[in-house]
């Protein structure tokens, strides 16, 4: 059949609108929308859930996540000067820590460091938030110390170089120079990381958590088992989506400005 | 200081015996080089023949393989030299002048003064807007580098490594990266400097710079000196062949 590219082209547009329309108005038609607002957002659990959601579980989200991310950037940030380190025991200790953190899953590690070592040591977390923000904050140091590592790299070596020149010891080229403009680098990245452990924040309910204590994860879990309803994980759902999309958005914007900054 | 050796002549920079490999690559091969004070020594020679490698070691960016190396008396080459005090006295400009991008102009000039110095920010500013000014960029003191152009931005760094009140200075290329057009104003500036008494030892390609400003010219080829005396000898009449072939290169293309 003799049809030109571009006409080919402009049919397959037409027929992506047209089977996306025709998708969105079955679901409109055919779906039993009563019958899933009745099994996933009811308006009086969904009432039910506040205010206790915003001032127990979302909290306990939020603390989780900047105990993690101050945590992971500090140690975040010694791993990665110890894998660009000259001596290379620096170097062996930093790689198996970054390897060994990023190849076990979040959930294992929580296990092991929740529950393994107080079994096998006899010693006791002293609270809860710490036993459930050390393992995510040590995670999270492997995947952080990997992105600022990338970010002194892109720091040309010439401004190491400079600094040297002048008389700074290399500490303080890298304090002062490198490390500040690494930062700037790294500012996205950094952003996707801390939305990636606002989620991995829901897995630490594992370690089993005390009314307190709950996370949003839990705390929508537990809503489902007192109320025989879905809505809570729902509500909890959209609650993680306030915290992350003005983030991920943050990122896009950071990112796009980067890019017009570089032109 | 310790048993450190201490060096008194007139020497500011001497360096004996110098080899410098990465990996096999031979690439300083015995080099003995002695710059008296007030000296302003052009390093000239094809590129790959060792001369920015050779300036490198000079502040010891680069680590010789062997060789010593004595800079106002002091052996940067001996294990318990303070390299980075050492360092305080040697200012060095680079080909990408390598300015902080994070900061303006002034601070550039400053930062220096008040972390290793412990200048007070006061003096430190002082210093600085005067060293500006003196490279012709008084106006330009709140500029980020990246407003500046390249002979600016050279001029910029120049004034920074003067911040330290140097002793000697080491020029890498520093007009390579420039347009054309921009060469000049930093060259004006390095001759302003050598007529001042500086110290200076300067890799260039700039002929004309060597010919009118070197007190002595060194010409390098494959990792040694093959030959060095005042430009009027070296470049004007060269009685190396290699010197020869190198000079005709470059001037007559």
């Amino acid at each position: 059949m003799a049809i030109s590219k571009r006409k080919r082209a402009m049919y397959t547009r037409y027929a992506v609108y047209a089977i996306s329309i025709a998708a969105l108005v079955a679901m409109v038609l055919f779906v039993d929308w009563g019958k899933l607002s009745n099994a996933m957002f009811r308006w009086n659990i969904v009432k039910e859930q506040f205010p206790d959601i915003f001032t127990k579980a979302a909290k306990n989200t939020v603390i989780f996540t900047i105990l993690g991310f101050a945590g992971g950037l500090s140690l975040g940030l010694i791993f990665a000067l110890m894998r660009l380190s000259t001596i290379r025991p620096y170097r062996w200790l930093a790689a198996t820590y970054i390897e060994i953190f990023r190849g076990i899953p979040l959930v294992v590690t929580l296990l092991i460091l929740g529950f393994g070592i107080p079994i096998a040591t006899g010693w006791q977390w002293p609270n809860a938030y710490m036993q459930g923000a050390v393992p995510l904050a040590l995670v999270a140091s492997a995947y952080m110390a990997e992105t600022i590592r990338a970010g002194i790299e892109a720091v040309p070596k010439g401004q190491m170089e400079a600094a040297r020149s002048l008389g700074m010891s290399y500490p303080r080229a890298m304090g002062t120079i490198v490390i500040p403009q690494a930062l700037r680098i790294i500012v996205p990245p950094l952003t996707n990381e801390f939305v990636l452990l606002i989620k991995d924040t829901s897995l630490i309910s594992v370690l089993g958590v005390t009314d307190a204590t709950k996370d949003l994860a839990r705390f929508g879990r537990d809503g489902v088992n007192s109320t025989a309803n879905a809505t809570p994980l729902m509500v909890a759902g959209l609650v993680y989506l306030a915290m992350t999309l003005p983030l991920t958005q943050l990122v896009a914007w950071m990112e796009r400005r980067a890019k017009a900054a570089g032109k | 200081m310790s048993d450190q050796t201490v060096f008194i002549d007139d020497y500011v920079v001497s360096i004996s015996e110098l080899n410098k490999s990465f990996g096999a690559n031979h690439v300083l091969r015995g080099i003995d080089l002695e710059v008296q004070r007030g000296e302003v020594v052009c390093i000239i020679g094809p590129s790959g023949s060792g001369k920015s490698t050779l300036l490198r070691c000079v502040n010891m960016l680069e680590k010789p393989s062997s060789g010593r190396i004595v800079v106002l008396g002091r052996e940067l080459t001996h294990i318990d030299c303070d390299i980075d005090e050492a360092r305080t006295k040697i200012g060095m400009v680079f080909q990408q002048f390598n300015l902080f991008p994070h900061m303006t102009a002034l601070e550039n000039v400053c930062i220096a003064q008040r972390k290793v110095l412990k200048r007070n920010s006061a003096v430190a500013e002082d210093i600085g807007r005067s060293l500006l000014q003196r490279v012709g960029l008084g106006e330009k003191a709140d500029a980020y580098p990246g407003q500046l152009s390249g002979g600016q931005q050279q001029r910029v760094a120049i004034a920074r490594a003067l911040a330290m009140n140097p002793d000697v200075m080491l020029f890498d290329e520093a007009t390579s990266a420039l347009d054309p057009e921009l060469v000049g104003e930093v060259l004006q500036v390095m001759r302003s400097l050598a007529d001042d008494g500086m110290t200076m030892l300067v890799v260039t390609h700039e002929m004309g710079f060597a010919s009118n400003v070197a007190s002595r010219v060194v010409f390098m080829d494959g990792g040694v000196i093959v030959e060095q005396g005042p430009p009027s000898q070296v470049i004007s009449a060269p009685r190396e062949e290699r010197t020869r072939t190198f000079l005709a290169n470059v001037l007559n293309h």
